[in-house]
C-alpha cells in the first residue's frame, strides 16, 4: 500500500501533464501552473533537511578530527555569516549583495577558470595519436583550432602564397573547413545522440508513469 | 495683353497646384478583404485579422486597427503599425493580432491605412466575432500520432518480453564495468564515490542515474564497500537516501547503511564542484560514477578523479559534455545508454522490453530521414513541410 498510492499519483499525474502539453486550453495551462507550483513548495522543506545533513556532517568532522577538520569552521562561518544578515535584512542588503558579488562570484570564477587547465590535460590524452581514429580525432581538432582564432586564417594564407598551392585558391580557408567540420559531421553526430537521448527520455517516462520502473521510489510495499 | 498673360500665369500655377495637391495629398485605397476571426489553437484570448497587402505605390505607410466591443463605438488599438510589422513575410498577407480581448465580448474590427501625409482611409467594418479557447491544439496531431506510436512500440515490446521471449541486448561496456569498479574498490579497501550530478528531481537523466545508484547500492551493500553520494539538490537528497537505504535492506544488510554517508553538499555549481574535488583528493576513492546532468563542471570532476586514478564510468544526457568524459573517464554512458542502465543491470524482463520498443523507435526515425532525403531529392516536400508545421 506504501507504494501503491505514489503510483497511481504518478500515473494520473504522468497523464495529465502529457495532456496538458498538447492542449492550450485555460483550464490545462492553471493545472499545469498549479502542479509546477506544487512541486516548488516540497523545495523549502527539502532545503531545511538539507541543511540539517551540511550541519551534521560537519559536526562529525569536528568531532573526529578528520582530515583538514579546521575547514569546517568556515563552513559554519559562512552560513552562520550569510544567514544573519540575508534573513533579517533581505537579500537586497548591501552587505549581502558585497559578500555574494565579492566572495561568491570571485570563487565561482576561480573554480571555472581551472577548466581551462583541465582542457589542455584532457586534450593531450585525448589527441595522442596512438591509433588511426586518435590521429583523425587531432588533425579534426588542430583544423578547429586554427579555425576558431584569426591567426589561422592568416596562417593558411601565407603557407598558401609560399608554398604556391593557388589551386587551394580561395582565402580564409581554415574558417571554412572549421565551419565545415562543426555544421556537417559535428551537428549531424550530436543531433543522433540528441535523437538517442529524446527516446530514452521518453520510454523512461512512460516506464516511470505506467509503474514498470519504480526504483526511484524507495522501499515498503 | 499684359493682363492676358497674367490670367495666363495665374491658370498654370492654379492647375500646377492642383496637381501637386492631389498628387501630394493622394488618398489611400481602403484596405481590402478585412477578415477577423478567433485565433486557432489558442486559450481563447486573442482575434487575428487578416488583410490583403497593399498595392505597389499605394502610398500606404502604416495601419491603425479600430476595434469595436459589443456594437459600441470604434476605438484605436495601441499606436500607429508599421507595414514591416503588419506583413506576414511567409503567407504575404497583413496581419493583426489582438491579445486585449476577453472570452464573453464580441468585437468587430475597422483596419485604417495611413499614408506618409496623414491621409487615411478606412476598410469596412467586419463581421463580430468572439474567441473561444480550444481543448487540443491541432498544429501538436503530429506530435501526438508519433508519440502514441512510440508509446504504444514500447508497451507492446513490454507485453512481448513479459511472454518469457527472449530479447537481445546488445553489451554495453559502460555498464559491463560496474562490477568491476565495484569490486576494485572492495580490493583496495577504498570508498566508491557516486556523483547525481546537478539535475533535480524532476529531471529524466536524475532519476536514470538514481535507478543506477539502487543497483549500485546492492552490490556494495553485498561487499561492504563504503558508498559515498555528495547531492546538489535537497529533494535529490532525501529521495537518495531512501533508494539507498532500500537497496540494503532489500539484500538483509541494513546495518551496512550509513546515513552520513549521503550528504548535502551544496547548490552552487562550482562550490558543489570543489567539494567533490576536495572529497576526491582527500578520499581517494577506487571508483567513481559520474551520471546524470552535468554542465561545466563535468571535466573538472572527471580530471580530478582520472588524476587520483580512480576508475571512472560517466554518463549524461548533455550531449556537449560527452566529449570531456570521454577524454577523462574509463567509460562513458553516451545518449540513451544511460536510460537503458537500469534495465541492463536489473535484467527484469519488462524494463528490457522497453529498450526493444525504444530501438523500434529509432528504427522508424531512421527510416523516415532516409525517406525525407530521397523525397526531398525528388523535389517532393511534403515531409519537411509536415514537420514545418509541427509547433
Amino acid at each position: 500500500m506504501k507504494r501503491q498510492i505514489p503510483l497511481i499519483l504518478c500515473f494520473l499525474f504522468g497523464i495529465v501533464m502529457i495532456f496538458t502539453q498538447f492542449s492550450p486550453h485555460p483550464i490545462s495551462k492553471s493545472m499545469y501552473e498549479r502542479v509546477i507550483s506544487g512541486a516548488l513548495i516540497i523545495g523549502p522543506f527539502a532545503l531545511v533537511l538539507a541543511t540539517i545533513t551540511l550541519i551534521q556532517t560537519h559536526v562529525n568532522r569536528i568531532q573526529r578530527r578528520t582530515e583538514h577538520w579546521g575547514y569546517s569552521y568556515v563552513v559554519f562561518a559562512g552560513l552562520i555569516t550569510m544567514v544573519a544578515i540575508g534573513v533579517p535584512f533581505g537579500p537586497e542588503n548591501p552587505v549581502f549583495v558585497w559578500l555574494y558579488t565579492n566572495v561568491q562570484v570571485p570563487m565561482d570564477a576561480t573554480m571555472f577558470s581551472l577548466l581551462a587547465f583541465f582542457i589542455a590535460s584532457a586534450a593531450y590524452r585525448a589527441f595522442r595519436a596512438r591509433s588511426m581514429e586518435a590521429t583523425l580525432l587531432l588533425v579534426t581538432a588542430l583544423i578547429v583550432m586554427l579555425g576558431n582564432v584569426p591567426v589561422g586564417d592568416l596562417m593558411w594564407n601565407k603557407i598558401m602564397s609560399w608554398t604556391g598551392l593557388s589551386f587551394f585558391g580561395i582565402e580564409n580557408k581554415a574558417s571554412a573547413a572549421r565551419g565545415w567540420i562543426l555544421d556537417n559531421p559535428n551537428l549531424s553526430a550530436r543531433r543522433g545522440i540528441i535523437l538517442g537521448v529524446s527516446l530514452g527520455v521518453i520510454s523512461q517516462s512512460i516506464r516511470i508513469i505506467l509503474g514498470i520502473e519504480r526504483s526511484y521510489l524507495g522501499g515498503g510495499d | 495683353m499684359k493682363h492676358n498673360k497674367i490670367c495666363l500665369w495665374i491658370a498654370v500655377c492654379t492647375a500646377l497646384f492642383l496637381w501637386l495637391s492631389v498628387g501630394y495629398c493622394q488618398v489611400p485605397t481602403a484596405p481590402s478583404n478585412v477578415v477577423a476571426k478567433d485565433t486557432p489553437n489558442d486559450d481563447g484570448l486573442s482575434i487575428t485579422v487578416t488583410w490583403d497587402v497593399p498595392p505597389e505605390g499605394s502610398g500606404i505607410v502604416g495601419y491603425n486597427i479600430l476595434s469595436s466591443m459589443d456594437g459600441s463605438e470604434f476605438n484605436k488599438l495601441g499606436e500607429q503599425l508599421s507595414l514591416e510589422d503588419v506583413i506576414d513575410q511567409k503567407t504575404n498577407i497583413c496581419k493583426y493580432v489582438d491579445t486585449s480581448i476577453s472570452r464573453v465580448n464580441a468585437y468587430a474590427y475597422i483596419i485604417q491605412a495611413v499614408t506618409e501625409t496623414g491621409e487615411t482611409t478606412d476598410s469596412q467594418s467586419t463581421a463580430t466575432v468572439s474567441a473561444s479557447a480550444q481543448v487540443f491544439h491541432t498544429g501538436k496531431i503530429p506530435l501526438f500520432l508519433a508519440m502514441l506510436l512510440f508509446s504504444v512500440a514500447i508497451v507492446g515490446n513490454i507485453y512481448y518480453a513479459k511472454s518469457g521471449k527472449d530479447v537481445f541486448v546488445r553489451r554495453i561496456p559502460g555498464l559491463e564495468a560496474v562490477d568491476e569498479a565495484i569490486g576494485r574498490a572492495t580490493e583496495m579497501g577504498r570508498s566508491i564515490l557516486y556523483v547525481l550530478g546537478l539535475g533535480g528531481v524532476s529531471n529524466v537523466a536524475t532519476i536514470a542515474s538514481m535507478t543506477i545508484l539502487g543497483q549500485v547500492a546492492r552490490r556494495t551493500a553485498d561487499y561492504e564497500t563504503p558508498l559515498r553520494v555528495p547531492c546538489n539538490d535537497p529533494i535529490v537528497l532525501n529521495v537518495v537516501r531512501e533508494m539507498v537505504k532500500t537497496s540494503y535492506l532489500d539484500e538483509g544488510r541494513p546495518d551496512a547503511y550509513s546515513e552520513d554517508n549521503i550528504f548535502f553538499l551544496t547548490e552552487s555549481q562550482f562550490a558543489y564542484a570543489a567539494g567533490v574535488d576536495g572529497m576526491m583528493l582527500r578520499e581517494k576513492p577506487a571508483a567513481i560514477f559520474l551520471q546524470g546532468t552535468f554542465y561545466a563542471e563535468s571535466l573538472i570532476l572527471a580530471e580530478t578523479g582520472n588524476s587520483i586514478g580512480a576508475i571512472q564510468i560517466a554518463g549524461t544526457d548533455k550531449e556537449a559534455q560527452l566529449p570531456f568524459f570521454i577524454a577523462a573517464c574509463d567509460y562513458t554512458l553516451i545518449g540513451e545508454e544511460l536510460y537503458a542502465a537500469s534495465a541492463y543491470l536489473s535484467r527484469e524482463p519488462m524494463l528490457l522490453g522497453s529498450l526493444r520498443g525504444q530501438d523500434w523507435g529509432k528504427l522508424f526515425i531512421f527510416g523516415l530521414i532516409v525517406i525525407g532525403v530521397i523525397l526531398e531529392l525528388s523535389g517532393i516536400n511534403w515531409i519537411t513541410t509536415l514537420l514545418e508545421n509541427v509547433r
